[in-house]
């Protein structure tokens, strides 16, 4: 609808190709205005900062830990071969992906018995699933360390239970622990809107054509409900390769991984350019994950 | 669904047993800590006998109490500004057409799927430049502090805002502006009479999103925030790293008791305005 | 006397697309105005461009003599009724049915009064304090048709409003809003893809096509003398005899039978024959009577409609329908008799494309 509000008076003229442009640019220009602000917000606060790692990342690091913007190299990069960084490159993918995979086997299982409930049930039982997911990230973490920490809830409960002392903080057992704990709501809350949309017609139908339970599901729910999975997959892993406050607080010395090694890059070992590189590494990842999510199609989250 | 169709047996049986794991294993730690910030002994974790001292230590304490309303600050300021600027950049992308539309659109989206240490690079690195340049040009002496935690939480609050408003406008009918028009409203009235009233849930949604992200970040915080300026996770996660005390304990719950507030409050509100009939 | 609406040359471009394509076209005063034609064919875009929610690319637009083409609709006196109604679903009826007054400033007390008297009219007492979700379909049009006419717009447009409906619902609704329209006297501009509605409904009828206007005519006019192709197969059943223009008053048919058919077309012009299935008839052959057209055919099949018969004739070059009213003493046609189909010239029409 193009709707122009007052440049002409009361009485009206004929309409001409010329009089609908401009009613058609003042819209345009109005929705321009409209977006300026955010836009140059973004601009000024996200594009800059990031070309400005993106220059970082090719800077060189000075003899006092600062860092030297006259010298363009690709030093820092080069570094991100090295064996240290390799090492917790892998890790890093590895722990992201089985935290994936965890959340999938134990949200998959879930978000399908929350679709099925009927409806005012399923809205109390998300209310439930929702309710973690908004208190506070790090409180929840934190939690986490205090249960599994020596003489915790955890080594009383293996104690009592005759396993002996278990003590499974400070490893990286712990932070997968951590990790789902804290996306496992990522996971299934695109499930169960993928879930919930299939027809469950079609479930009916595939019954009707002889399939048993696993058969149905392999075959036609699994299939259908593929856009949520891949959403929700996304939305585990790209948040826990990059995790900074989980590992910190679960992991310990022993497990480096990438978040908090950026962060070390900042504060003590002050290689800024490695630390930008790395970090654009890890943007650039993102980013193809989502590209590719998508251009198979995927819907607006 | 039909119960023909419905697992039976023993895969019904896994299917509740994982569904109620699920709960037990999302609300235990949560219920632990409640239970263990009353816990009388030094030692985190193990329970010995009730005490209200640790909450005592935190009313006391005033580095704590100081990075709490500090934190307060940071939220309430940077959520109206996003909430201000998304709310008008998903009717922009939502109503209007213009040149670099899809550009915009794509911008929105970076914020939400950029990793928060990468995010808190960025910050750090622009705002050593930032000020150098603002500081050499105009001769101030600007450092980091509040403006740059401000600045930061906008920067990628807005985008959550504006999607959630924007799923909001998506899903009223536009005609219904078409017909505010038809009865003589003009935009603004249309806006205020018909639109607003339609999305005011999705802004409120989106208010309490960027309201808690503000609360929740640690890295991106700790990373902008200058002398003199640290909010309350960022302060709490420098005290888990010295090392565990039951003082910790207190203050978690605490802020676990604030989010939640918040949580049930914005249920509250969906109910009332959702009782009205909107879709 | 002004007519209502006049549209002349009006046209509306998309981009590439020309939704409306130079249409001139005069509804008069206190008229029950059809626009009719399929999905896509520009009689809701037209139907908009007299509302001022699209401005014509170009042309003139007037309304009562005044040229509001360029006026955005909050300007212009008339008002619409929404496809689904677009109520607003957060304000109660009578806060929808006001929400025109009190846009053009007219004092609350004053608005309420007038919404609750126009409630009343479209027969919804009672149900002022209800939200739009808590009612049904049927309540919702009126709601959207009090919303409407309380402003006592200069005329009334209604974009497909019994769509929604179901079937009785929608017949109810075709009376009252004619009743509706009778008791108010100004014109009402509809738009619908269901000719039916439009016959029963309509003092006229515009036909459109692709963005292009056929036919304008009362009922009658556009179901006897269509004219073209895409208005009488559109309105109502009809067989198309394809066949060229002999002269003025033959037709040569595509089995190169000559037929007795006047038409104003130029010789060699490709035509079809319209004839509708309930003004054949079905002959033995040889037996036709003076005055009647005949082509050989041979029953088909045979549909029994309850109280008509509907019968499947086949003629060399091309399938019919014959339709027969079930009266007593109807003569009945088996499968494979051979037969002739006959009718009066009177009955027909030649149409072009």
């Amino acid at each position: 609808m193009t709707v122009v509000d007052q440049p002409v008076d009361d009485a009206g003229v004929e309409a001409t190709p010329e009089f609908e442009a401009a009613a058609i640019r003042q819209e345009s220009q109005r929705g321009f205005l409209l977006a300026l602000p955010s836009y140059a917000y973004l601009i000024l606060f996200f594009v800059v900062p990031l070309v400005i790692v993106v220059v970082y990342s090719f800077a060189t690091r000075n003899q006092f830990g600062g860092t030297d913007l006259s010298g363009w190299n690709f030093d820092s990069y080069a570094k991100l071969g090295e064996p240290i960084v390799r090492a917790i490159l892998f890790r890093s993918v590895w722990l992201a992906l089985i935290t994936t995979v965890i959340c999938l086997v134990i949200g998959y299982p879930f978000a399908y018995f929350l679709a099925t409930r009927s409806p005012r049930i399923r809205n109390v039982m998300l209310v439930f699933v929702m309710i973690p997911f908004w208190t506070n990230f790090l409180v929840r973490n934190y939690a986490w360390r205090v249960i599994l920490g020596n003489n915790g809830p955890l080594t009383k409960t293996t104690e009592f239970l005759g396993l002996g002392e278990q003590e499974l903080l400070f490893s990286q057992t712990a932070v997968v622990l951590g990790l789902v704990y804290g996306f496992l709501p990522f996971m299934i809350l695109p499930l169960y809107a993928s879930i919930e949309r299939i027809d469950s017609g079609l479930l009916e139908a595939s019954r009707d054509l002889y399939a048993n339970g696993w058969q149905s599901f392999r075959r036609v729910l699994l299939p259908l409900s593929m856009p949520g999975v891949i959403a929700g997959s996304i939305l585990c892993f790209v948040p826990s390769l990059g995790a900074y406050v989980t590992p910190e607080i679960l992991g310990g010395a022993k497990t480096t991984l990438l978040g908090s090694y950026i962060v070390t890059q900042f504060l003590t070992a002050r290689n800024w350019p490695l630390g930008a590189s790395l970090s654009f590494v890890l943007m650039a990842i993102m980013l193809s994950a989502t590209l590719v999510y998508f251009r198979k199609g995927g819907q607006t989250l | 669904m039909s119960s023909a169709v419905e697992p039976r047996g023993w895969t019904k049986a896994m299917l509740h047993a994982n569904g109620w794991l699920v709960y037990l294993f999302f609300y235990a730690p949560i219920l632990l800590l409640v239970i263990f910030s009353f816990s009388a002994s030094r030692n985190v974790g193990t329970w010995g006998g009730w005490t209200f001292d640790w909450y005592r230590e935190f009313s006391d304490n005033q580095s704590a109490r100081n990075a709490l309303s500090d934190s307060l600050k940071v939220a309430v300021f940077s959520t109206v500004v996003s909430v201000v600027l998304g709310t008008m950049a998903a009717l922009s992308l939502e109503r209007f057409t213009f040149r670099g539309k899809q550009v915009f659109d794509a911008l929105l989206y970076l914020p939400i799927i950029i990793p928060d240490v990468t995010m808190a690079v960025m910050m750090l690195l622009f705002f050593s430049e930032f000020f150098d340049a603002i500081n050499f040009v105009f001769g101030l002496n600007m450092r980091k502090g509040f403006n740059s935690i401000v600045a930061s939480h906008i920067a990628f609050s807005i985008s959550f805002v504006s999607v959630v408003v924007r799923a909001r406008l998506a899903g009223m009918d536009s005609k219904m502006e078409e017909a505010a028009l038809d009865l003589y409203a003009t935009r603004w009235k249309a806006f205020r009479h018909v639109t607003l009233p339609q999305i005011s849930p999705g802004i409120a949604g989106g208010a309490l999103l960027a309201m808690t992200l503000s609360l929740d970040d640690v890295v991106i915080t700790q990373f902008v925030a200058g002398p003199g300026w640290t909010t309350l996770p960022v302060y709490v996660f420098g005290l888990i790293r010295k090392g565990v005390t039951p003082l910790i304990n207190a203050i978690s719950v605490v802020m676990l008791i604030a989010s939640m507030t918040l949580v049930v409050l914005s249920l509250v509100l969906e109910r009332a305005r959702g009782g009205t009939g909107t879709q | 006397m002004t007519a209502a609406v006049e549209l002349t040359g009006i046209t509306k471009r998309f981009d590439d697309v020309v939704a409306v394509d130079n249409i001139d076209l005069e509804i008069a005063d206190g008229e029950f105005f059809a626009m009719l034609g399929p999905s896509g064919c520009g009689k809701t875009t037209t139907l908009r461009m007299i509302a001022g929610l699209e401005f014509p690319t170009m042309g003139s637009l007037k309304i009562f003599g005044d040229e509001v083409g360029t006026l955005p609709p909050n300007k212009r006196p008339v008002n619409t009724v929404f496809q689904n109604y677009a109520l607003f679903p957060h304000m109660d009826v009578i806060a929808n049915v006001s929400f025109g007054l009190r846009m053009q400033g007219i004092d609350k007390k004053v608005a309420t009064a007038s919404a609750r008297e126009m409630i009343k009219i479209v027969r919804l007492e009672g149900l002022e304090e209800r939200r739009p979700s808590q009612m049904s379909g049927g309540q919702q049009q009126r709601v959207a048709l009090a919303r409407a006419l309380v402003n006592h717009p200069k005329v009334l447009l209604l974009d497909e409003p019994l769509g929604a409906l179901d079937l009785k619902l929608r017949q109810e609704m075709q009376g009252e809003l004619k009743r509706l329209q009778q008791d108010l006297g100004i014109s009402f501009v509809f738009v619908t893809h269901d000719q039916e509605e439009a016959l029963t409904m309509s003092d006229r009828i515009a036909v459109m096509n692709d963005g292009q206007l056929l036919q304008v005519g009362t009922p009658e006019d556009i179901y006897e003398n269509p004219a073209n192709r895409f208005v009488a197969d559109f309105i109502g059943q009809t067989n198309l005899l394809e066949g060229t223009v002999e002269d003025s008053s033959t037709v040569c048919l595509a089995n190169g039978a000559r037929v007795h058919a006047p038409s104003a077309h130029g010789s060699g012009t490709k035509v079809a024959i319209s004839l509708r299935p309930e003004r054949a008839h079905i002959r033995q052959r040889g037996d036709v009577s003076a005055g009647e057209t005949a082509v050989d055919g041979v029953v088909e099949s045979v549909t029994y409609l309850g109280n008509a018969r509907v019968y499947g004739i086949r003629l060399d070059f091309m399938g019919m329908e014959v339709r027969d009213e079930n009266r007593p003493g109807a003569m009945l046609h088996e499968p494979g008799s051979e037969i002739a189909v006959s009718w009066e010239t009177s009955a027909i029409s030649v149409v072009a494309d």
